[in-house]
């Protein structure tokens, strides 16, 4: 255990029936790192984001968030204890506006003495302005989000996740359903509304060139276990990840 | 909504009760018993809009208006309490209290699960009070005249005043919803209503949000309840009958969700239409109200909230 461990699974085991969705995971996460989790689909990555912030339980194993075990809590209590998460489908309150989405997300982020006051206060509206404008949603804060695009939907899911200030944003397949051309301009802008302050950010993505440019560690999974961790070019290296998550093996016979 | 706009919503709320308190002078005595009624209806239809705002529909408001009406009752008849501001005040937390015991099993329902379960109490209580001799059974009692800071008023003005008193709680109690609704939890309501599991994720409790609104409901429904046994000078079983919870649910989608004002005005024409074709047509008047509910669902879904949200949306841009 490093001495910034702020988020760490020791012995972590899941199944669905059959299925091993875990198999013994042991992760340590720092303080401002930038993690991102590969492996192909059922490799065990969003089973492991949706322990780490309660949705599921482990069958055996403890999860630890600044020292404290979360295991068996909420996902509202593991919100409130400082882990906030993005959705590969974007969970946002479709028949509002933007800047009704971020005023609600910051209502659930106030403390009780401020619970009863006028919402749409001064003050919040300044907040709310200042996230838009890091998100670059200015243009979008007063459309409805069911008409928004899916890059934008993107960005106010993940600026939701961020009113709260967590210690760490998990982010589940942020370009995910994105086209080719707006996937790096969609994670520029995440970057730069996340950079300075000093956030743990951890997310899932398919595409290598991604995890590659936006991330300082590589964990990669397959049938439930990590089988590869470091940085970017240990990792892609690997020849268990180049087997099991990339493809991008050497081929030896010809057809 | 701003600061300015709250000062004109207390102004402009002030003033309409005042309108309404004079009005009450000019029209017969048997509207103000009518608008009486309608407002008694409406506060539990606004209770239930409160749930709606949430997510959820009661089927068994009638529950919570029964108890209010025998709270009344009761602290009338057995402990001579007669002031009608005090009635109703006292049903108010009351029932409110008793919502609040009720609604951490409620909260753990949704869709028609709530729905029926609160039924199922209102059936419960009607089942309990046709059968206990000493409250009247199935026939009710009769409720002590009511009296105001003391003074009991006579035969001729004591519907005027109840209407006044009615007017003056039922306006503040309007103001005080529309500042809960534009509040922080007011707002996570309309949010757990879209998207239960995006509030837990963003750090709160849809199930505390179903508790603290069945408890407004509650209270809500326990005013009316108390607001409709006084007007009656009678309480009976039926309150909490469930064709009676219906009729606040009627209320309730013809309002829809949007608006506080919209409630009493639809809860009023419940009462006309009751009225006007209990009158006329008086052995179908159900088929009256089916129709007018129908048409109504189908040419205003929205309810009539939608026509005062558009208004005051314009007012607003046009502020702007």
């Amino acid at each position: 255990m490093s001495k910034q461990s702020l988020l760490r699974a020791e012995n972590v085991n899941k199944s669905f029936g059959a299925v091993v969705a875990a198999n013994n995971i042991n992760i340590n996460i720092d303080k401002g790192e930038k993690v991102s989790l590969i492996g192909s689909n059922g490799a065990g990555k969003t089973t492991f984001m949706n322990m780490v912030t309660g949705y599921l339980k482990p069958d055996t194993g403890n999860i630890y968030l600044k020292n404290e075990e979360i295991t068996q809590l909420d996902p509202r209590i593991i919100t409130q204890k400082g882990i906030s998460r993005s959705f590969q489908i974007p969970q946002i309150f479709e028949p509002m506006t933007a800047w009704e989405n971020l005023l609600i997300a910051l209502g659930t982020s106030q403390k009780k003495h401020s619970y009863f006051k006028n919402a749409r206060s001064k003050e919040n509206a300044d907040f709310i302005d200042e996230i838009l404008n890091r998100f670059a949603l200015n243009e979008f804060a007063h459309r409805q989000v069911s008409e928004l695009p899916g890059g934008v939907r993107k960005l106010l899911d993940i600026a939701m996740a961020l009113v709260r200030k967590p210690d760490i944003l998990l982010l589940d397949e942020p370009t995910s359903g994105v086209g080719a051309e707006e996937k790096y301009p969609l994670m520029d802008t995440i970057a730069k509304a996340l950079s300075g302050q000093g956030l743990t950010v951890i997310f899932v993505e398919h595409d290598m060139d991604i995890v590659q440019n936006y991330s300082d560690r590589i964990i990669a999974f397959y049938q439930g276990a990590v089988i590869a961790d470091g940085n970017g070019n240990t990792v892609l290296n690997d020849s268990n990840v180049k087997k099991y998550v990339t493809g991008k093996t050497e081929v030896k016979a010809k057809l | 909504m701003s600061e300015k706009l709250y000062n004109n919503l207390l102004f402009q709320s002030i003033f309409l009760m005042l309108f309404l308190i004079l009005v009450g002078l000019l029209i017969p005595n048997w509207l103000v018993f009518v608008i009486t009624k309608a407002i008694a209806y409406g506060l539990v239809g606004l209770g239930i809009i409160t749930l709606m705002r949430g997510g959820l529909v009661s089927f068994g408001q009638g529950f919570v208006f029964g108890i209010g009406g025998y709270t009344a009752g009761l602290l009338g008849t057995q402990a001579g309490l007669t002031d009608a501001m005090l009635l109703l005040f006292v049903s108010f937390l009351f029932t409110g209290l008793v919502g609040l015991i009720i609604a951490p099993l409620l909260a753990r329902y949704r869709d028609i699960f709530f729905a029926m379960l609160s039924l199922a109490f209102s059936m419960v209580l009607y089942g309990i009070l046709i059968k206990i001799d000493a409250i009247g059974g199935s026939d009710g009692f009769v409720l002590p005249e009511s009296t105001y800071f003391g003074i009991k008023p006579s035969s001729e003005y004591a519907d005027y005043l109840l209407y006044v008193v009615a007017i003056i709680m039922t306006g503040f109690i309007s103001i005080l919803l529309r500042y809960y609704y534009d509040s922080t939890p007011g707002l996570i309501a309309l949010a757990v209503r879209e998207n239960e599991l995006r509030v837990e994720y963003l750090g709160s409790s849809a199930f505390n949000v179903a508790v603290l609104n069945f408890t407004i409901a509650a209270g809500l429904g326990g005013m009316g309840g108390a607001l409709n046994g006084i007007a009656l000078g009678h309480i009976d079983p039926e309150f909490t009958y469930w064709t009676t919870s219906g009729e606040f649910v009627f209320i309730s989608i013809l309002a829809g969700y949007l608006s506080v004002p919209a409630v009493f005005l639809a809860a009023l024409l419940l009462e006309l239409v009751r009225s006007f074709s209990g009158r006329y047509f008086p052995d179908t008047w159900q088929l009256i109200l089916g129709l007018f509910l129908i048409l109504s669902i189908i040419f205003i879904p929205s309810g009539i909230g939608s026509f005062f949200k558009q208004f005051f949306d314009r007012l607003k841009k046009s502020n702007k």
